[in-house]
């Protein structure tokens, strides 16, 4: 069995006196795994523990077995936030550079993540003259530099062309297929169905876990949305 | 993806990875190549206010001209990093880059001396001009080596930038940055020596002008255009220095890789 890239357990964090996350308690393996749940319940918080950026109020976060946050994991994590961070004063091309340098990887692997995302032909466009989408694809590319072990995505897909979309979703199962563990987020339910396994967010609390085909017949709903809905509402 | 199994980053935990450090460097150097007003203002702008000092006293006392010329030439770097760097550095910490890069295998030094080397720079070039104009056309009399005239001025420039990164952690917008200004580097051009010298000065300015930075800048730019003995200039210039040292270690302090 593969070992777990991400162990959370027993995870509080406390936000402007408000318990943002309350006592989760998950694994995530290989695979994609999805983040589903409306805004403001709490996913960007949850990213930003498992990327060791967050204060947390109690519980622990593990990926491959240490602490998040490690300075053992900094090059073995990709992690895009939710607003683009690129520099909007420099080319797609020469902020893949900078971080490249950082993380110390070659040439060939800026190429390879500018490919990956589809940024080719805009490589060397200045990053604030490109639209929203493709800044957030070029963020994202920074992201695959260095081939990380674990993808954390925020919300990488939020506003794009439905066919660049399914491109990302393509390529979010390639890198899993490659051995990755790739986590996205996202609010919109309807790209549940592309994720091998989902946790289903509301409120700070995770109120279902499991593949979406798992979790429509467990719910009796055609659809994750459905399902979401029911499971609040026997909750309530 | 088993390219992994072998350990890329062998410096991590280092607090400084040359590598790292000059890329960030680059960085911010190829952003201000972009940013053609900025770079102007840089390096134009301290000689046109030199011009403008020299031409207001030009006709009534050039030795006014003697005497606050220096002063300027160490307060340029000074404020105008500050401003450069406290906006820049919180542009990092809101657009979310400073997170990402603290995820990386950066250590939080390899940041800052980063940008102190790209702002170094920048003062270099904008003080050797600032510098070469006053000596070469506006007849400022400098008794002391000129090239340490500039070395000051870069000092001084690194403790802008040290203090800019410094405040960039206590402001929320790049509006609040800015109103450090007034709070930080006012009451030091007021009480450096260039207004009333600093021994004549209330004895509890005189002591608080001690402990002010930009006082030691001054005093290092007055002593090169007065006398061709530096050692005094030297001693000033380790204060600056240590006060820029000092600014870059507590910025270094307000990084956190975790925040609330």
């Amino acid at each position: 069995m593969m070992k777990n890239s991400v162990e959370v357990h027993d995870l509080v964090v406390v936000r402007g006196g408000r318990e943002v996350l309350r006592s989760l308690d998950f694994t995530i393996g290989g695979g994609v795994t999805g983040l589903l749940g409306p805004s403001g319940c709490g996913k960007s918080t949850l990213m930003r523990a498992l990327v060791g950026v967050q204060k947390l109020a109690g519980g622990t976060v593990r990926a491959f077995g240490t602490e998040a946050g490690n300075a053992s994991l900094r090059d073995r994590i990709g992690y895009v936030t939710q607003a683009a961070s690129v520099y909007d004063d420099l080319t797609a091309a020469e902020n893949l550079t900078f971080f490249a340098r950082v993380l110390g990887v070659g040439r060939a692997e800026v190429d390879a993540a500018v490919e990956a995302v589809d940024l080719a032909d805009q490589r060397d466009q200045v990053v604030g003259r490109l639209s929203g989408g493709q800044r957030s694809r070029a963020s994202l590319a920074v992201a695959l530099l260095g081939k990380p072990d674990l993808l954390v995505l925020d919300e990488p897909t939020v506003g794009l062309d439905p066919v660049l979309r399914r491109d990302l979703w393509a390529l979010f199962h390639r890198l899993a297929d490659g051995g990755a563990a790739v986590f996205v987020s996202s609010h919109v339910m309807d790209e549940a169905d592309r994720c091998d396994r989902l946790l289903l967010m509301r409120e700070g609390r995770i109120i279902a876990d499991g593949s979406p085909v798992e979790i429509r017949q467990k719910t009796g709903a055609d659809d994750i949305e459905s399902a979401f809905l029911a499971i609040v509402e026997a909750a309530a | 993806m088993s390219t992994h199994a072998l350990p890329r980053s062998v410096t991590v935990g280092a607090p400084v990875t040359p590598r790292i450090t000059l890329a960030v460097a680059s960085r911010v150097l190829t952003q201000l190549r972009r940013d053609h007003r900025t770079l102007a203002m840089l390096l134009v702008l301290p000689c046109l206010l030199i011009s403008l000092l020299w031409w207001m006293f030009d006709s009534i006392d050039s030795a006014t001209f003697d005497r606050i010329g220096p002063a300027l030439l160490a307060m340029f770097p000074f404020i105008v990093m500050f401003l450069v760097t406290s906006v820049t550095t919180l542009r990092e910490r809101s657009s979310g880059t400073l997170e990402r890069l603290l995820s990386m295998p950066m250590g939080k030094l390899d940041f800052l001396l980063g940008y102190a080397v790209a702002f170094g720079l920048v003062a270099a070039v904008q003080s050797a001009l600032a510098v070469g104009l006053s000596v070469g056309l506006l007849g400022l009399e400098v008794a002391g080596p000129v090239w340490l005239l500039t070395l000051v001025a870069v000092a001084d420039a690194v403790l802008g930038t040290a203090l800019g990164l410094l405040v960039s952690a206590f402001a929320q917008t790049e509006f609040q940055a800015v109103q450090f200004m007034p709070l930080l580097v006012i009451p030091q051009i007021l009480l450096c020596g260039l207004f009333v010298p600093r021994p004549l000065l209330p004895d509890v300015l005189e002591a608080v002008s001690n402990v002010l930075p930009l006082s030691y800048a001054v005093d290092a730019m007055q002593l090169l255009t007065r006398t061709a003995e530096t050692g005094d200039v030297w001693q000033d210039l380790s204060v600056v220095a240590g006060f820029a040292l000092a600014g870059l270690a507590l910025g270094a302090a307000t990084l956190r890789r975790r925040t609330a």
